[in-house]
């Protein structure tokens, strides 16, 4: 453990929020905040599902059921409960912890495909549970009336400061994942990621590394399903289904396998893109099918990859001339 | 009367064909080039929306049924030459991630080209239910049985006697020792598509008058054939069929015994306990991997 | 998914020729699902707005001033009609919203557009959107509850004791079930089995035999395409002859094209526009129903539904607050609308009080059947 890398990520980090924090001066219209707020909490699942992809290698298309556990249980926790909101929130995401724990055992021992349908089966289980559980989650029409972000006595009424809070919220996600992947249990993950078999005869527990890494990823995707419920005051299952877990994986692999900041990149891209392409009228599926193939095709390691490769070449082309 | 059980039992058979077909798909993809298809749902649409549209275009029945097969067919083709072959190299991921770009692209075409809304095509052989043991079945049941059952030997008889069919095999078998041989992966590859194309657009035509079809269909019935090929173990073609028709008893039990609210929940509880108790599925080889 | 380029076509036309005219537009915005699942219903709003705006910009616009609707496309996704509420009130800053079209998203963007003091007229059906009163939120799609009324008179009248109920799991099925459930036995019949299917479930026939078996007198199937229709083909194919009745969310021609000959003999409400050539001659709103069927038919060679009606109503209602109130600020389009009296629009006659923003009666719908691949009227 070198505490210089500690001390470049802080820094690196510190730069980031400040990065975020300027936004809001630099936007033409108050408009692009709700897309800026929406980015941040795609970025913060995004982190923590490359977590999982991109070090740990293992994938998961069912972490909208997370996002969405932890949402339902903030909701249903301060309205019909009337527990305090910070309460609320942590029973949330603890919900999603206990949940991912639970479910890691059994589901972690699949490879490949076989566990990419594992956590597909129970993300679109869940979902149905949302549904279904019109008592509790007020079925398939949605929940209404959560209420707004409130702690230690200040309302996060505005658009503005609930972005603030999102900003230092998500700064602190990328350094803590930042700092994991240079610990000791980060490179455990890479070289579990590279080869099992390897790993385990260096003496990696291969089993509780998985577990824990799973269940870090729910854990974050959770802290954005209980700023989601309490940012928009109001939730429906159709936002935790199966598209928007294929959404998020899309995020990780566009952003960059395995690259913090490409998933943050892919979240923010992904989030804002459909908007973006609102002049398009009616193709603007198509062109954002085209977009997302066309990406993927030329940039093989992601926006984290082509930005990096484009960054050197400017550099040496600067140095030639 | 109505006697529970034979009708449940129709019923899913019927639709447990259909996801089997669509497993299928998913299996000759997987077994030539080791990816998941996702946009393997939209050739099925593909399949129930160009019949439609042929038919409506003045084709009789079988010709509109036929030309939307080989469209299909040609479309998955492309796919594989256009946007996963230029990929060689990448991680399989990437291609996964491609396919699901293609799907919307699929999806948002065909929502262009037929638009939005639900469309049916008619029957093969009319609508008067046929009363057998307690159950009523549908003619266009016994269509989607016999199709599916035709396809199942006309693979079989692929794999076993044509050159083609055993090249295939030979990649899903060992890709490298394949090409040493003289095989062209790249065209099994494009070939698989090819197939895959069909036998999803063959499973939406024969389905489309059941159950009518919509741009948007693709994603839940690809999500379900995906599940069927899973349960039946990855990479057997066979496992797939089987798979798919297990899934669809369990949906139509699970929707009359259980609740039908909670009935595909159901049937991903099931796949998913199998799935903990034998991990590579009901015909599946457990893989053996190198160090 | 804007109107904009084409109205201010429009209007560049109508400024060319009326010099007087030259003044800044009038700026609605609208928020609906014009794509994803519930495209079925947004996609004929829009064209209906369109069309409607075009023929207000004709006829010289509102206040001497062009008319303008800025219509976003909420994908039938919750936050993107948040995002595209948030642009509307902050970035195009409309007088008024129509829509949303979907009731999960009305509700979603409520807040924002009340706390924006900008008045919402929802084109979606849930009771919640207005009951309790939010002083900015209004709806024009008639509550459940009056069709299911509807629908238990008929079944009251034909002496049926044992009622079944067969819902889709989503919004629309969701609060239909709710109202059922409330009323069936309320009214003194007994629930005899309480069924659901998936919106994109493509075979009922479990649940119907299911509810064979509990030998009910009628079945209500709550609904929009195509569940409903295969629910109509399984019951032919099942052989069952009880009576079944279907909602108003299948109330369109395109439903009886789907179900084919299953439709035969299926009853539903409707709104009147439905069968607007098969209303009596005496009925007052038969003229305007009659004319929006054959403009939106020959403009958009499409059948006409209830929820294109849902975009006329919503816009001509913004229209005429505007023309009362004699200004386009969100406060007095508020105060005007809630001032509304017996306006006769597609739906029904809208009614709003500071007590009721759902604003329609009983009347609003009107019992069909199916014979022959046509609308019947059904008595009262």
């Amino acid at each position: 453990m070198k505490p210089a890398f500690f001390g470049i990520n802080a820094a690196q980090a510190g730069l980031f929020l400040a990065a975020l924090l300027a936004v809001p001066h630099l936007l033409p219209n108050e408009y692009y905040l709700s897309i800026c707020i929406l980015g941040c909490l795609s970025a913060v699942i995004a982190v923590g599902l490359n977590l999982l992809m991109g070090y740990a290698g293992q994938i998961s298309l069912g972490h909208a059921a997370f996002y969405g556990m932890a949402a339902y249980a903030t909701a249903i926790a301060t309205t019909r409960f009337s527990l305090p909101i910070p309460v609320g929130m942590a029973l949330g995401v603890l919900l999603s912890v206990a949940v991912a724990w639970i479910v890691a055992a059994p589901t972690l021992k699949l490879r490949g495909h076989y566990l990419a349908m594992a956590t597909l089966g129970f993300g679109i289980i869940v979902s149905i549970v949302f549904n279904e559980a019109v008592d509790y989650t007020g079925g398939p029409s949605g929940f209404v009336g959560i209420p707004r972000l409130s702690l230690a006595g200040y309302d996060f009424a505005s658009d503005l400061s609930y972005y603030n809070l999102m900003a230092v919220v998500l700064a602190l996600v990328v350094l803590m994942s930042l700092n994991l992947m240079r610990s000791r249990t980060g490179r455990a993950l890479r070289a579990l990621h590279v080869s099992e078999k390897a790993a385990a005869s260096l003496g990696v527990d291969i089993a509780a590394h998985k577990r824990f890494v799973f269940v870090l990823s729910a854990g974050l995707a959770g802290l954005a399903g209980v700023l989601y419920a309490h940012y928009l005051s109001f939730i429906a299952p159709a936002s935790f289904g199966f598209s928007f877990s294929v959404q998020l994986v899309v995020m990780v692999v566009l952003g960059g396998m395995a690259s913090v900041w490409g998933s943050v990149a892919g979240a923010f891209f992904l989030t804002a893109l459909p908007e973006a392409l609102r002049e398009f009228e009616d193709i603007d599926i198509l062109v954002y099918g085209a977009i997302l193939v066309l990406t993927i095709m030329f940039l093989p390691d992601g926006l984290a990859g082509g930005l990096s490769r484009l960054a050197r070449r400017l550099r040496r082309s600067g140095g030639a001339s | 009367m109505l006697s529970g059980a034979p009708q449940y039992l129709v019923s899913g058979l019927t639709q447990g064909a259909a996801y089997g077909l669509i497993g299928l798909g998913f299996t000759m993809i997987f077994n030539t080039t080791g990816i998941i298809n996702f946009a393997q749902g939209e050739f099925v649409m593909l399949g129930g929306m160009l019949a439609v549209w042929f038919a409506g275009s003045g084709l009789p029945l079988v010709a509109a049924v036929l030309c939307a097969c080989a469209a299909t067919a040609v479309v998955g083709a492309l796919m594989e030459r256009l946007t996963i072959r230029p990929l060689a190299g990448a991680p399989a991921i990437n291609a996964v991630i491609i396919t699901i770009g293609v799907s919307i692209l699929l999806r948002g075409g065909a929502m262009l080209a037929f638009g939005k809304d639900t469309v049916v095509l008619p029957a093969f052989s009319g609508v008067t239910p046929i009363m057998a043991l307690g159950a009523a079945i549908q003619p266009q049941s016994l269509w989607v049985l016999a199709v599916t059952l035709a396809l199942l030997a006309a693979l079989k008889l692929f794999f076993t006697a044509t050159l083609q069919g055993k090249a295939m095999l030979a990649c899903a078998c060992q890709k490298k020792a394949a090409s040493l041989v003289g095989i062209s992966v790249a065209r099994m590859a494009l070939l698989s598509f090819g197939i895959s194309g069909l036998i999803g657009a063959t499973a939406g035509a024969i389905l489309a008058p059941i159950t009518m079809t919509a741009y948007d269909v693709g994603m839940m019935l690809g999500l379900k054939g995906f599940a069927a090929c899973i349960l039946g173990g990855l990479g057997n073609p066979f496992g797939a069929a089987a798979g798919g028709l297990v899934l669809g008893v369990l949906e139509s039990f699970g929707a009359g015994y259980v609740a039908s609210g909670y009935k595909d929940a159901f049937a991903f509880i099931v796949l998913l306990l199998l799935l903990f108790v034998k991990p590579s599925g009901l015909f599946g080889k457990a893989g053996v991997e190198r160090v | 998914m804007r109107l904009r380029a084409a109205a201010l076509a429009v209007c560049a036309a109508i400024l060319s020729a009326l010099p007087a005219f030259a003044a800044d537009p009038v700026r609605l915005g609208a928020v609906l699902s014009v794509t994803g699942p519930a495209s079925f219903l947004g996609e004929p709003e829009k064209n209906t707005i369109q069309m409607e705006a075009d023929k207000i910009n004709a006829a010289g616009g509102v206040l001497g001033r062009p008319l303008e609707v800025v219509i976003l496309d909420d994908e039938t996704d919750v936050n993107k009609a948040v995002l595209a509420t948030d642009r509307l009130l902050k970035k195009e800053r409309v007088s008024a919203i129509l829509g949303p079209t979907t009731s999960g998203n009305s509700l979603a963007v409520m807040g924002k557009a009340a706390a924006a003091k900008t008045p919402i007229i929802s084109c979606s059906a849930a009771e919640k959107i207005t009951k309790p009163v939010n002083p900015y939120i209004f709806k024009v799609a008639p509550s459940d509850r009056l069709a299911v009324a509807r629908i238990l008179a008929h079944a009251q009248k034909q002496g049926y004791k044992k009622l079944a109920i067969l819902t889709v799991s989503d919004g629309f099925g969701q609060a239909g079930r709710e109202v059922l459930k409330e009323l069936v036995p309320a009214q003194g019949f007994e629930l005899t089995a309480d069924e659901v299917f998936g919106p994109k479930d493509t075979d009922m026939t479990a649940q119907l035999t299911k509810i064979q078996g509990t030998s009910p007198d009628a079945v209500i199937c709550w609904g929009t395409n195509p569940g409903p229709a295969v629910v109509a083909k399984n019951r032919v194919q099942l052989g069952i002859k009880t009576p079944l009745y279907m909602s108003h969310g299948v109330a369109s021609k395109k439903f009886i094209e789907l179900a084919g000959d299953a439709a035969e003999g299926l009853l539903l409400p409707a709104g009147k526009i439905t069968a607007a050539e098969k209303l009596p001659d005496s009925d007052p709103e038969k003229a305007l129903l009659t004319a929006y069927t054959k403009a939106y038919g020959e403009k958009f060679n499409a059948p006409v539904s209830t929820f294109g009606g849902h975009g006329y109503d919503s816009l001509h209602l913004a229209v005429k607050a505007i023309e009362a109130a004699g200004s386009d600020k969100p406060e007095a389009i508020r105060d005007a609308l809630e001032k509304t009296k017996a306006f006769s629009g597609i739906g029904g006659v809208f009614t709003y009080t500071p007590e009721d923003h759902a604003g329609l009666g009983p009347d609003a719908f009107i019992m069909l059947g199916i014979d022959k691949g046509d609308w019947v009227v059904i008595g009262e």
